[in-house]
């Protein structure tokens, strides 16, 4: 296995600005949705659910924060409702399509 | 240096990506069948598709000093209607033994239904008969950490399938140990937005090692970038990866997977 051959004063060096730029996009992202009007989705909520996940003191936040947005069912659905994912998994009950999001596009932004 | 894009879309990509590509030290490609944006309305459709790329994008590609390989299948995508999904791979056969043609793929699931796991396992039972290398795909975002579950478990019940000659492609921080602790091989795609970046897929192979990972662009019709699997080696090296460690992931771990099956050629 190869190890990161950094130490964290290099990771620092390296990487800080670009995540504290990050940082400011998430931030600025939350601030944007408060700004506008309307409802919105389920989707949010996961999102200020897996955010919590950043400032835990424990490892795998990348892993956790990806079972955050999963959907954990074990069954196959009946029909595939088309052909799209939006990035997090509703909620059972609440359900709640948003409403552009699934495209018909593969995965909402990319292809395969 | 060289190296392999394992998994690339190159029906949807221009002759400029060829030319940047084989700049940036590409030796050789796979492709597997894929969704083209659109569902096509005959299996004839498929089967154009299966000559454009068993006999057209090899000799674009070769104009590059690039050697173009294939997998074939019917995409989880189209998958949704069984009857026309079994006509198409009813093609199949007709060309496994051409060329450049490496295996079955890229299989899987989208949103895990019913429909999409029988197709998913009548291509994994074809892949068996054939005695071919198969490479899947596995759902996007929210739809993924299940179905890579479920795909595992379709292969694991066919039974006749060695999972050394499997690759799960698209694998994330959570499910890149569920494929490799099965003795499957793991692919990383490295995509602008969703998917890895070039730093996490870097920052995974720090933490599960090089064995049985490569990384790929799977760069397509939709937001991709063809160089980013060189763009994935720079990564490495500015953290002081040694070249042996880079060339494995991106050179000599594709090469051995993919030369199970005799036919391919890195040149
Ligand atoms: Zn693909």
């Amino acid at each position: 296995m190869p190890p990161i051959p950094l130490d964290k004063q290099q990771v620092l060096d390296l990487y800080f600005l670009e995540h504290r730029a990050k940082l400011l996009d998430l931030a600025a992202f939350l601030d944007r949705y408060d700004r506008a009007g309307g409802a919105g989705d389920f989707r949010i909520e996961v999102f200020r659910e897996a955010v919590k996940i950043l400032s835990e003191d424990a490892p795998e936040r990348a892993r956790r924060v990806q079972e955050a947005f999963s959907d954990h069912s074990i069954e196959p659905i009946p029909t595939a409702p088309g052909k799209g994912a939006v990035g997090a998994q509703p909620p059972a009950k609440s359900g709640g399509t948003p409403s552009d999001a699934e495209t018909s596009d593969s995965n909402g932004r990319g292809a395969l | 240096m060289k190296y392999i894009d394992p998994h690339i879309h190159m029906v949807s990509r221009t002759t400029d990506d060829y030319h940047n590509m084989a700049l940036a030290g590409c030796v050789a490609i796979t492709e597997p069948a894929f969704w083209a944006g659109y569902d096509r309305s005959s299996p004839q459709g498929f089967y154009d598709y299966y000559r454009l790329l068993t006999e057209t994008e090899p000799k674009r590609a070769a104009a590059y000093g690039i050697n173009h390989h294939c997998w074939l299948c019917i995409n989880p995508k189209e998958a949704e209607d069984p009857a026309f999904a079994r006509e198409v791979i009813e093609l199949i056969p007709e060309f496994l033994d051409k060329p450049g043609v490496l295996g079955v793929g890229e299989i899987g699931l989208n949103k895990n239904s019913k429909n999409e796991l029988t197709i998913l396992e009548e291509q994994i039972a074809l892949a068996a008969k054939h005695n071919q290398l198969v490479l899947v795909h596995t759902p996007h975002l929210e739809d993924k950490l299940k179905g890579t579950k479920l795909i595992i478990d379709a292969i694991k019940r066919n039974g006749t399938i060695d999972p050394g000659r499997v690759l799960i492609d698209h694998v994330e921080e959570h499910t890149v140990d569920l494929v490799l602790s099965e003795g499957f091989w793991a692919g990383m795609t490295l995509y602008p937005d969703t998917k890895c970046t070039p730093q996490r897929a870097a920052d995974i192979i720090e933490m599960c090692g090089t064995e049985r990972l490569w990384i790929n662009s799977a760069g397509d019709w939709g937001h991709s970038d063809p160089l980013a699997v060189p763009k994935c080696r720079l990564e490495m090296k500015r953290r002081g990866h040694t070249e042996e460690t880079i060339d494995t992931i991106s050179y000599h771990n594709p090469m051995k997977f993919l030369s199970q099956s005799g036919k391919f050629n890195a040149g």
